[in-house]
């Protein structure tokens, strides 16, 4: 089964990979992996999407909690939760109608062209893993030049929260 | 206040490391030095307090650290160099990282400046250890120098020990700060558990009174959690069966008739049986190893299992566990015991007997019997002899492969921190250099170095620090010219094909101890095994290399053969 763990750890040299590493050394699957400073910069937010049976998702928390620069973990998953990536997109878009076309599909899936050229646009566009799939699918017809994808941010509704 | 007074009591990085090492209490350190580590070198020769042994090889340094920590109640601490200095202590901290040993290792570094530019014997430290440590840091600022220090004790000795690596840039080393060394220190990030969880106490105690066929079953966990005499409490208290891991030997007194020997795949049937049988399993400082368990599938099938163990990451890892107990053994075992008084409640006194009517019918099996009237000297005689004649006083170290697991089955230890090996990483050569820390943590004490003619050539150099600082070891060497327990699989299972096991031009072992100034002693029959013990021992002041030229078709038995169960041993 597919579980979002967001962890807080301590942004110093060497943590991203002592993460990187362990997921690596032992195996575990990693779909995708985002990081950033926090509010309060001594620390990083990381957000790992990975997938495995209940006893290998346990071991992969437990063995993340052991690494000394982390500090807290929230498996999303066992919460309700939000998550979100962000895509830009590059398409080649040299006639008018393509144009016009690749437009009404940006806005059908709220995205937003950031930039443009004589030949190309450049979408963004936020959303759940499944809506930009959709999006990148429905764009087929044009010349895709570049896809970048963020990875999965997520965040628990409500009261549940991952702070120290 | 003016910058005169605040430079005039800043002090190096190089002195800071000694007053840090100073402030933690350490009396040695073990390593070797280097050009990144010049100005640690130059501080430490200039101060009295921590004293250090030059080894002949940075293995040696970590080995002998892990020796030191294992035996006694300090964590090791080991000094090397740069790159090629920092690369040669990897296989000691990897063998600590596997057996949860304190330790504090110090890398030098290249200056800041260079890293990163493939500078003279530099090499990512930080990078290469970090899957084999506990943590690492790297320090770039002489300012933060004592606090990592300090961090570094803390962490390698508290909750599940482990290795921590300390890399010193040699320009941190020149540096000047004022030298403050933390009192305490606090990190948001690691706060062991040590306490267990006073509801999973209670559901434990009604598990384990509830037993009709129970066994304990402890690991090194109880050595390094000192929690040997609140185990012997709680197991004579229930009256209970026991059993030790490779790693937990001595954490039980061997010689007590609850005691069923070690498990395992090299294992006493006994032990083996009783896992199987168990209805309630009390697992202690284990980890529920592969090596233990056997095939995982036909493992403890009926079988309760309560697991106390300081590591959350340990528990249901392998085998799922009914009542988990994150704590420090010594003091869960306590609340064990209090919560036994309290409930009030007694063993099933008529189960248990049947119980244990069923381990002696097991017992009876007498797996460790081998055959004494043979003309050969055996090896297992050589470790039993060397046990009735030490009284099973001894401190011993071994090496890895036969000869370990002999001196495991042969040599009964009823105290712990007695029996220093190489469990997880299974590291050929560790036995010297074990044996000189734990001579310099007990200069008075017999200390025994149960080795083989293949092992003991992978530290062999270290003879040389043995001389320089007359540590009078006993080596025994139990000569099989083989790799003892390659051959053993390949005679089982590749058909005889024995591939590279063979140790062919092999040294004169008498030749070489005389020629590093030792006492060299060569036994080629089984009615002089003891009197050439007995005159090592007389040795005091020596050390005495004793080469026992062994039978060379010796096996190892019991076995668990890999892929069987606890209950499909292949005995004599």
């Amino acid at each position: 089964m597919r579980h979002i763990i967001s962890v807080l750890l301590e942004n110093e040299a060497g943590a991203l990979s002592r993460v990187a590493g362990l997921f690596s050394a032992r195996g575990y699957n990693i779909e995708s992996l985002t990081v950033a400073p926090t509010d309060d910069p001594s620390l990083s937010r990381m957000t790992i999407v990975t997938s495995g049976s209940d006893e290998i998702v346990e071991q992969i928390t437990k063995q993340l909690n052991k690494l000394i620069d982390v500090i807290k973990l929230l498996d999303m998953t066992a919460y309700p939760h939000i998550e979100r990536e962000m895509a830009l997109v590059k398409v080649r878009v040299p006639e008018a109608a393509d144009r016009e076309e690749a437009k009404r599909l940006a806005d059908i899936f709220r995205g937003r062209i950031i930039d443009v050229t004589h030949d190309t646009y450049v979408i963004e566009i936020t959303g759940e893993g499944s809506k930009l799939d959709a999006f990148l699918e429905a764009l087929q017809p044009f010349p895709v030049l570049e896809v970048v994808r963020s990875g999965v941010m997520g965040i628990a509704r409500g009261e549940v929260s991952l702070q120290i | 206040m003016s910058e005169t007074a605040s430079s005039s009591t800043a002090i190096t990085g190089a002195e800071i490391f000694c007053r840090s090492l100073q402030a933690e209490g350490v009396d040695v350190v073990f390593g070797y030095p280097g050009g990144a580590v010049l100005h640690i070198y130059d501080a430490l020769y200039r101060q009295d307090k921590v004293s250090h042994v030059l080894v002949r090889h940075e293995q040696g340094a970590v080995h002998a650290a892990e020796g030191y920590a294992k035996s006694s109640d300090k964590p090791g601490v080991a000094l090397v160099t740069s790159g090629p200095g920092a690369t040669n202590a990897i296989t000691g901290i990897a063998d600590a990282y596997m057996d949860s040993v304190p330790l504090v290792v110090f890398t030098g570094q290249v200056p800041t400046s260079l890293i990163g530019n493939d500078a003279f014997q530099e090499v990512d430290t930080v990078g290469i250890t970090r899957p084999c440590v506990k943590h690492n840091f790297l320090v770039k600022d002489v300012k933060d120098l004592a606090t990592t220090i300090k961090k570094a004790f803390y962490v390698a000795t508290t909750g599940r020990p482990g290795p921590v690596v300390v890399d010193i840039p040699k320009d941190v080393t020149a540096d000047s700060c004022e030298f403050e060394y933390p009192e305490s220190i606090h990190m948001r990030s690691y706060n062991p558990t040590t306490k267990g969880h006073t509801g999973q106490i209670r559901k434990a105690v009604d598990l384990i009174l509830s037993a009709k066929q129970p066994m304990i079953y402890t690991g090194g966990g109880v050595i390094l959690g000192r929690g040997s005499e609140a185990l012997t409490e709680f197991t004579r208290k229930l009256g209970y069966p026991i059993t030790n891991t490779l790693m937990g030997l001595g954490g039980y007194p061997a010689s007590d008739k609850q005691y069923l020997g070690m498990l395992g795949m090299h294992g006493t049937y006994e032990a083996n049986m009783a896992m199987h049988h168990a209805d309630v399993l009390i697992a202690i400082g284990a980890r529920f190893d592969d090596r233990v368990t056997g095939n995982i599938e036909k493992f403890c099938p009926h079988a309760k299992i309560v697991h106390v163990d300081v590591d959350p990451s340990s528990i249901s890892k392998n085998v799922k566990v009914d009542v988990p107990i994150v704590g420090e053994v010594e003091p869960v075992l306590r609340e064990l015991i209090k919560g036994l008084n309290e409930n009030g409640g007694k063993p099933d006194a008529e189960a248990l007997a049947t119980w244990w009517k069923q381990i002696e019918e097991w017992q009876a099996q007498d797996c460790l019997k081998y055959d004494q009237t043979s003309e050969l000297i055996k090896p297992q005689y050589v470790v039993q002899k060397f046990w009735e004649l030490t009284e099973g006083d001894a401190y011993v170290t071994s090496d890895v492969g036969q000869h370990q697991m002999w001196a495991a089955q042969f040599y009964r230890f009823d105290k712990p921190n007695r029996w220093i090996n190489s469990g997880g990483l299974g590291t050929m050569g560790v036995g010297l250099p074990f044996a000189m820390g734990v001579q310099f943590a007990h200069p008075d004490a017999t200390v025994g170095c149960i080795t083989g003619e293949a092992s003991i050539q992978m530290c062999i150099q270290e003879l040389s620090t043995c001389f320089q600082y007359q540590l009078p070891l006993k080596i025994l060497n139990l000569n099989n010219r083989y790799l003892g327990m390659v051959r053993q699989w390949q005679e089982f299972f590749y058909q005889g094909r024995y591939a590279m096991s063979y140790m062919d031009a092999l040294p004169d072992f008498v030749k070489l101890a005389e020629a590093y100034g030792h006492v060299g002693i060569q036994v080629t029959q089984p009615g002089d095994v003891e009197g050439a013990i007995k005159e090592a021992l007389a040795q005091k002041e020596r050390l005495v290399f004793l080469d026992f030229i062994t039978d060379q078709s010796e096996n190892v038995y019991p076995m668990i053969p890999a892929g069987a169960g606890q209950n499909e041993m292949i005995l004599v």
